[in-house]
């Protein structure tokens, strides 16, 4: 690999501490009494909100159709995507100075299956918490479940729930994209290979 | 008598002349009446320009208005107790209306004042004066709560107050009404003698350490109202005088016989440097102090002793007297700090004197006279010009930062537009009806923003729907931006707003507080998770430690309450969201609600008096589950043994 492939490898494995910095997605409610709108952010390793009191506010709203509290304690993810981050941001570095553009790809696909099992998860954990409620809930409504999209926007109730990614999440995808340029300008003097249908899939 | 009688005169001319010239073509008064509607129109869901604090006068209270739309926000309570927000009904308040002679729930609230910072208002707190039972209140204007209350002592009506100076070292408290001081058994006809005003400065620039700094003692005259100097004139304060006849029965004849009565100009820097020189006498006083701390949510009522009193004939150059024609009201310093305004109240012109001519008189010792160790400075010397205004009875001015000034004539009812300096009349424009005081945001400050101009009215007969004998009283809004005044808008206020002050809106609501942080709660009984709702009894004292968050109090089933006994629920709300209160009742309590915002703790005392079972309830309207925000409380007959308990969803 040359030099400036292996540079752009570092930079795409430093970039994803910048997940501790900011948060990956963001989900923001909107109700014509919430003039602010109340925002929740999905950090790496964290759940937050646009004050200190955000999560108990979205929790007071969601007990009345039986949502259960969102607690950042009792999601594990949370505790172990951290190390997933920090150990992928070594092996990316560690591969950049070796520079064989094999490892470079392997970090690639490593990197988009854990991305889609990510945003898996964080459906899986969406749907829970939109469709498992409480049956003595006082408000119910019948067939409506409270699953807020994982991109777009949707109407609960009143609320329209509005969720994209962050800084984060952008950093992230960054991160894959400078990795496969680094993937595809350290193999442009040799041929072979068809990089092509794999950045597609990025 | 010869005097009086012209002027019963001119009031009956003048009453006539208003009968006829009120009821013609312009019944309302107003410009064009759409251009008029759209100059006010703050559409929904967009904000008004300004703040304006209207004094509720025999109210007690605050109340908080838009400018230009005239909506009413909020009514702050200060000095009377007021049941729909608990205030002086809850545990925590009923300190801030102690005073040496105990709880007084009421007062006649006069004059708000803004603090200042170089001279302009800079939205921090607004102060008011309580003119009956002498105090002055704090008013924090991050959360529009009362958070401070200084009683007077020595004094027997505050009138002339607060009045800042321009950095908010001071607010000053002018007796209206001489009393011995310190205060005696004495015949009353023995005024002369024995009647003394009193002159008192307060440090206002510290929340929670108002204290009186020092006292004037000067002669029994009535102080009515003051304004501190500004600029040049910063470091002097001018009060306004009437009855330097000194007589103490049917005033309205015997202190209106003086062709001159003063303006009293305190040297208040010369004051503390005689304080640093130990020239102060300490006199008895006994006062009190109330503070509420916004982070524990309690006032504290604490008794203060003895007060530092300055002597005039012992201290040189701290106070002098400017004659000043026919009982003055007003004193009103210009944006420059030059021109102190008098408004004669019993005579049709103004008197202005120059603040440049009355150093210049002081220095060549231009005295007419003495009293009580008082200069009188020669009427000639310090007066700079007269405002010839063709109207009757002036009773304030205020200045719009362009060479104006505005004042109101109570008998002609109307507000006139004069030049500074020239002193000529610009303009006049007829008030509905007999006005008081008048407000133009900043108006008394540095720099006014001189767009609009508040008139005060003090009757109001057929400006609006009839509500019986008593109505409330009438502010009326004029645009001042142009040459002519120009009447926007007639709308009620609360109480009698005898002053008023405006400050642009951005200066304060960038500041304004959303919630009391839950975390910042040091309220000894406060509890912050629901778990930790309790009930506990000493002997027969019961404590309900409980929270209200939507929509649900915890505990919301209590048993073991018997009678005879003192119940305190103190209640947390464990809301941290914007404008999510949660009030609570009980029925047969002889209190009113408490009404507990977001991070704050209540405690309302309640004494049950029959056994039975008692709901209570959320007063405010939180959520779509509000009116299942409710519980019962079981009382058992004294001497049961009915156990405590207290539970929340226990089925």
């Amino acid at each position: 690999m040359n030099k400036s492939s292996k540079i752009l490898m570092g930079i795409a494995a430093l970039l994803l501490l910048s997940l501790f910095a900011t948060p990956l997605w963001r989900i923001t409610l909107e109700a014509p009494q919430y003039p602010d709108g109340i925002t929740m952010y999905i950090w790496v390793n964290k759940i937050t909100g646009d004050t200190d009191y955000t999560l108990q506010n979205i929790n007071i709203l969601n007990h009345y159709v039986g949502m259960k509290y969102i607690e950042p304690d009792s999601i594990p993810e949370l505790t172990y995507f951290p190390y997933i981050i920090i150990g992928m941001t070594i092996i990316g570095l560690l591969f950049s100075f070796i520079g064989n553009r094999k490892l470079v790809l392997t970090w690639v696909l490593t990197m988009v299956v854990l991305g889609v099992l990510g945003i898996y998860d964080f459906y899986l954990w969406e749907y829970d918490y939109g469709h498992n409620l409480d049956p003595n809930a006082p408000i119910k409504v019948p067939g409506m479940a409270y699953q807020p999209p994982v991109f777009g926007s949707k109407m609960l109730l009143n609320f329209n729930a509005i969720s994209y990614p962050y800084w984060g999440g952008l950093f992230l995808g960054l991160s894959m994209v400078l990795a496969t340029i680094s993937f595809f300008i350290s193999g442009k003097k040799k041929e072979n290979q068809s990089p092509q249908n794999l950045a597609l899939q990025v | 008598m010869k005097k009086i009688l012209n002027i019963m005169i001119a009031l009956m001319f003048v009453a006539l002349w208003g009968c006829n010239g009120g009821g013609d073509s312009s019944k309302n008064g107003a410009m064009s009446n759409s251009k008029a509607a759209e100059k006010v129109y703050v559409a929904p869901g967009e904000y008004d320009e300004f703040y304006a604090f209207m004094s509720g006068g025999f109210s007690g209270q605050i109340s908080v208005y838009g400018l230009p739309s005239g909506r009413m926000l909020k009514v702050i309570p200060v000095f009377s107790q007021d049941a729909e927000k608990g205030y002086g009904y809850n545990e925590e308040t009923k300190p801030m209306l102690n005073t040496s002679y105990g709880f007084v729930p009421w007062d006649d609230a006069h004059h708000p004042e803004l603090s200042q910072t170089n001279g302009v208002p800079d939205g921090r707190w607004i102060f008011i004066n309580g003119n009956n039972t002498p105090r002055i209140a704090r008013i924090d204007l991050t959360t529009f709560e009362t958070t401070e209350i200084i009683e007077i002592p020595n004094s027997g009506g505050n009138h002339s107050s607060p009045f800042i100076t321009e950095n908010s070292e001071y607010v000053v408290a002018g007796t209206r009404f001489s009393v011995p001081f310190p205060q005696k058994d004495v015949a009353i006809d023995s005024y002369k003698e024995n009647f003394k005003g009193s002159l008192t400065y307060i440090k206002a620039d510290e929340p929670g350490n108002m204290d009186v700094a020092f006292q004037i003692l000067v002669p029994g005259y009535d102080y009515d109202l003051a304004h501190s100097g500004k600029g040049k004139s910063h470091g002097w304060t001018f009060f306004t005088t009437y009855n330097s006849e000194e007589s103490h029965t049917l005033k309205e004849v015997n202190a209106s016989q003086n062709d001159k009565d003063f303006i009293a100009a305190v040297n208040w820097k010369k004051a503390e440097e005689y304080i640093a020189q130990g020239k102060a006498k300490e006199m008895p006083a006994s006062y009190v102090h109330n503070f509420y701390d916004e982070q524990s949510h309690i006032a504290t009522s604490t008794k203060k002793e003895g007060v530092k009193v300055l002597i005039p004939s012992e201290c040189p150059g701290l106070i002098y007297y400017l004659p000043t024609p026919k009982s003055p009201h007003g004193v009103d310093v210009d944006p420059t700090g030059e021109y102190i305004v008098g408004n004669g109240k019993l005579s049709a012109d103004l008197t202005v004197h120059s603040f440049d001519k009355m150093l210049q008189a002081i220095e060549n010792e231009s005295f007419e006279e003495e009293i009580d160790g008082i200069p009188v400075l020669k009427f000639e010397e310090v007066v700079v010009g007269t405002v010839q205004s063709g109207g009757l009875g002036p009773l304030h001015t205020e200045f719009d930062g362009n060479g104006n000034a505005y004042t109101t004539f109570f008998i002609s009812s109307e507000v006139v537009k004069w030049k500074l300096g020239t002193w000529e009349v610009l303009d006049r424009a007829p008030c509905y009806y007999s006005v008081g005081h008048l407000m133009i945001p900043g108006g008394d400050s540095k720099k006014p923003w001189g767009k609009y101009l508040v008139a005060l009215n003090k009757i109001t007969k057929d400006r609006y729907l009839p509500t019986g004998p008593e109505m409330n009283h009438s502010a009326q809004l004029y645009d001042i931006s142009g040459d002519k005044m120009e009447l926007l808008l007639d709308f009620p206020t609360i109480g009698e707003p005898h002053y008023a002050q405006g400050i642009a809106a951005d200066v304060v609501m960038k500041n304004s507080k959303k919630i009391y942080p839950i975390d910042e709660n040091t309220h000894p009984h406060a509890i912050k998770k629901e778990n930790q709702a309790k009930v506990v009894r000493e002997g027969n004292v019961v404590r309900v430690y409980m929270t209200s968050i939507r929509s649900h109090f915890n505990p919301d089933n209590i048993e073991g309450i018997k009678v005879g006994d003192e119940v305190y629920f103190h209640l947390t709300n464990l809301e941290q969201d914007w404008d999510t209160p949660h009030g609570l009742s009980i029925m047969g309590a002889r209190n009113a609600e408490l009404l507990v915002m977001p991070g704050q703790t209540e405690t309302l005392l309640w004494k049950p008096q029959r056994e039975g079972i008692y709901p209570f309830y959320c007063t405010d309207f939180c959520s779509a589950l509000h009116q299942e925000m409710q519980g019962y409380i079981r009382v058992s007959a004294e001497g049961s043994d009915v156990p405590i308990k207290w539970s929340l969803g226990e089925d």
